[in-house]
Parts: structure tokens; sequence; C-alpha cells
């Protein structure tokens, strides 16, 4: 392996890092502001000129406030879980690729840390770890609210994960591959999959609010049914690392529904790049539009849905996709 | 008038009753129920509320501490000690109808005779962390010595944060400068109140 690579790589991973850390911290700002416009308030104002330092003034807060470990939690796990969380969030994004490949003081750039051939099926399954993290979490804090939440964790995580796995096969069977570039590559010839696969698109924008518990199916950590769950008895940084796992994991999903469905970043281009950032922010900013308009379900609600309602059309969505392509 | 005219509590006959179906009972019931919501399409309606209202951008919040909310003259917080207008001393005569009167126990008063040989306060105390601002002192004292204030700002260090006649009492500059507020709450003198006097019938 030669080192210009493995320089590039580190250097890819680094910025990744801190650019996604630092973005989970101002996604809570957004979503503070967001949230606060559609009920009519201001929210964040005090800290910075429109309250944007109000991020930093939490920051300080997570990183000096006591690390309390409860007395009778399981010491190693309940201390591993929030960096599962975090790490694998993280670790999901090596296969998405953020930008168009552009050059840089005449050296060619490609914002993608490792473009595998299972890109797709490797973001999903790594996103599928971090379920040990609420799991894990929850089970070792000795607490009835948390171990609530860690068995509703895993209830939700085999309904949705069913549903994202069948509703992203149809596409997959169109591409043909499971890289995230080649589906990019593929939607600059053939249009939009969002078009031929307008199901699919819907069932998998659905189960990504499931994948990272976002409001309709905020049932992990559901503040007013289980106090936060798994996070009842976490406090400082710990927590803070549940907290970027869970807005990392947002902004990369808010990158791949666009990449599968959207075109990604088209052909390449500035304009590309743009519209994929536009969409991405669409994406993540219809996280926090959803938040402010429905309530949450139940959590026999959401296993009814993506049970009995998702999970057949998905298939039936499959079988109609093969069919079609066996006749073209 | 009847009695019905009274039982029957509608104000107008505007009322219309809201149409809810009956829960289904059978599996089909239930299924075409879901079909129905489904394709109804309701839930971009609370999508689309909550989106006007972001970009209407009619926001109520008030900013607390440097704007505030106006109270009214009627507003029951930290208690005043007002002084005569004629001469500026104190209005209170020390008939200790308010520590009576207090339902929580919170106005300590003891009086002695001065030098005049005239009744004067010597002690007087509210303990704020009993006080329930209930008003029944303004209300009660003859004189409208004891009224309430607008000052709703507190800090303490102590939950029994007592407040004194002297803190209470309007300053002398303030009251030579004309700018003491009469309390308009419970046991003061309405409006027009000297047009509303009759003349003690002498005649008989």
């Amino acid at each position: 392996m030669e080192t210009a690579y493995l320089i590039e790589t580190v250097i890819k991973i680094v910025v990744i890092l801190l650019v996604f850390s630092a973005l989970a911290g101002i996604g809570t700002y957004f979503e503070r502001k967001v949230l606060a416009f559609m009920q009519r308030r201001l929210g964040p104002m005090n800290v910075g000129p429109y309250g944007m330092l109000q991020f930093g003034a939490d920051a300080i807060k997570l990183f000096t406030k006591e690390d309390i470990v409860p007395t009778n939690v399981v010491g190693p796990i309940f201390k591993i879980a929030p960096v599962i969380t975090a790490a694998t969030a993280f670790i999901a994004a090596a296969a998405i690729p953020f930008l168009p490949s552009f050059t840089l003081f005449g050296y060619e750039v490609n914002p993608i840390v490792s473009d595998i051939n299972i890109g797709i099926l490797y973001i999903l399954g790594v996103m599928g770890i971090g379920l040990y993290g609420p799991l894990l979490g929850g089970m070792a804090s000795a607490n009835k609210f948390s171990l609530l939440s860690a068995a509703r964790s895993a209830a939700v995580f085999i309904s949705y994960e069913v549903v994202t796995g069948l509703s992203i096969l149809a596409p997959i069977m169109l591409v043909g591959s499971l890289s995230l570039i080649d589906f990019n590559n593929y939607q600059i010839d053939n249009g939009w999959l969002i078009f031929s696969q307008p199901v699919a698109f819907l069932l998998f924008w659905i189960a990504a609010f499931a994948e990272t518990g976002r409001t309709p199916f905020h049932l992990v950590a559901n503040d007013h049914e289980i106090i936060d769950g798994f996070g009842t008895e976490y406090s400082g940084m710990r927590w803070g690392l549940f907290f970027i796992g869970e807005y990392a994991n947002m902004f990369f999903i808010s990158f791949v529904i666009p990449l599968i469905f959207l075109g990604g970043f088209g052909d390449g281009s500035v304009l590309g790049a743009f519209a994929f950032l536009a969409k991405m922010s669409f994406f993540f900013f219809s996280f926090l539009w959803v938040r402010a308009a429905w309530p949450d379900v139940r959590p026999d609600q959401l296993m009814w849905l993506c049970w009995k309602v998702l999970m057949p059309i998905a298939v039936i969505n499959i079988i109609i996709t093969g069919v079609v392509m066996m006749e073209g | 008038m009847k009695n019905e005219n009274f039982n029957d509590r509608n104000v107008s006959d505007d009322y219309f009753k809201v149409d809810i179906a009956d829960y289904p009972t059978t599996g089909w019931g239930k299924f075409k129920r879901v079909i129905d919501r489904t394709f109804k399409i309701e839930l971009l309606v609370g999508l689309w509320v909550v989106l006007r209202e972001m970009f209407k951008f009619n926001i109520h919040t008030v900013k607390y501490p440097e704007e505030k909310m106006p109270i009214g003259p009627r507003y029951r917080a930290v208690h005043e000690m007002k002084r005569l207008w004629e001469s500026d001393t104190d209005r209170c005569i020390g008939c200790g109808l308010c520590e009576k009167i207090c339902i929580s126990n919170c106005i300590r008063i003891d009086t002695k005779i001065d030098e005049n040989s005239r009744k004067e306060v010597s002690e007087y105390s509210i303990n704020l962390g009993r006080c329930i601002f209930c008003g029944y002192c303004a209300e009660v004292c003859p004189e409208l010595a004891i009224t309430h204030g607008g000052e709703y700002e507190n800090a303490s260090d102590q939950r029994e944060h007592f407040t004194m006649y002297q803190d209470m009492l309007t300053p002398l500059d303030k009251m030579k400068a004309g700018k003491q507020l009469e309390f308009e709450g419970f046991g003061a003198i309405t409006p027009h109140e000297d047009e509303r006097v009759k003349k003690t019938p002498l005649a008989y």
C-alpha cells in the first residue's frame, strides 16, 4: 500500500470525524431553531448572535459535567455502550461519498473513505450495530426505564430493519451493484430512481425515521413515557456520545437517501455537488419538520406498521420490479 | 322564569356535533379505515400547518429579562407601605388588623407609645416565605397604608425572606417627587369616589 494513499485516507477520516462531530452539535442548534419557529417561539437567543454559540455552551457543559457511573450498573458495558453508538455512526460513514471527486492542488480527491463494492450493505449493517448502544446501555443501567428502552430498541430494530433491507432490494436489483458510487452513476444515465421506485423511496424514508429513532418512531428514548430511556443514567460526555451518534446518524442517512433515490451528486459538477448538499439538507430538515408536526406512535403500532403494512408492500414492490425487469 | 332556563347551558343554537365514525370491530372494517386514512393523506395537513407557521414567523416570545409583560394595577406582588400625601408621614396607625386577618400568619406588628403619646409602629415585618399574596391585608387596612406593589422579581438566599417596614415604605424622595402610586386593588378607593359620596342626612 503506498504512503500517499494511507495519508490521504487518514486525512479523510479525520476530516469526516471533525466535520460531523461539529455538524452534530450544529444540528442541535438547527433542530431547536426550526422547532421553535414552527411553534411560534424564538429558540435559543442569548448565547452569541441569535443564539448561534448555544452549541458551544452545550459542549462546554457536556465536557465539564461530572461523569457519574451509578452503583449497581454493569460497569464495563455501561461505559462502552455510548462509544458503540457514536463509533458505529462514524464507521458507517466510510462508504458514503459526501461530494463528487474534485481536484485540490493538482491532486484528485475522492471524498469517500473507501469505495467498497458492498457499500450500501456495509452502511446498513454498521448502522444496525449501532443498536447495541441503546440495547447494552439500557440493560446495564440497572434502571427499569432504561431496561424498557432496551427492550423497545430490540423490538423496533427487528421491525424496521426488515423494511429497510427489503425496500432497498428493488433499487439494488435495478442498479446491479451495492456501491453508492455505482448508484450515483446509474442515475446519470437512467434518471432518478425515485421515479422508477417511488414506493421503495417512501418505504426507505419511513424506515430512516425508525433507524435514527426520530419522532414518529421515537420510542427508544421517549421522554414522556420512559424519561430518556437508555440515556436516563448517563451524564456528561457519555450521554453526549449518544447524542453525537444520533445526530451523526441523521446526517449520514440524509446523505444516503438522495444518493440512492434522488440522483446523488449527478455528473460531479459543482452544481451537482451543491444540489446534493441541498437534497441532504432537505432530508435533515424533514427529520425536524416531522418532529414538530406529528405525534409519536406506540411500540405495538410501529411493529404493526412495519410487519403488517410496510413489509408486504416492500415484498410486492420487489416482485413487481422483478417481473418488469424480466419482461424488459 | 322556569328552572329549564337555568339548566339549559347551551349559549346558542349554533352547536354542531362532530362526526365521529364508530370504531371498526371487524378486520375488514379496520383495513378499510387504514386505507381511508392512508390515501386521504391527512398527515400532510399537519406538516403544512407547522411549515406555514414557520414562514409566517409570527413569534410570540417575550424575551423576559429585557422585555416584560405589563402587569395590571391590581396585581398583588410584594407589599408596599404608603405615606400620607399631606404630611409625608406613615399612613400606618398600628391598628394590627392586617396581622389579625393574615391567613398565613406572615405579618408581625409591634407597637409602642411614642414621646408624643401617639401609637407608633415599632416593629413590622412580613415573612415573604409564608405570604400567599392573598391581598386580605390590603383589603382590611382602614388607612390604605399597606398595599400590594408590582415588584415580582424576588431572590433570596433563604426561604424565609423577611421584608421590614422601612424597606416597604415609600422612600421620601419618591414621595417628595409625588410619584407614590396608589394601589387600585382590593380595599382601594374606586375611581370617581368623590362624585359618589353623599352627604350625611342630618335632617333626621
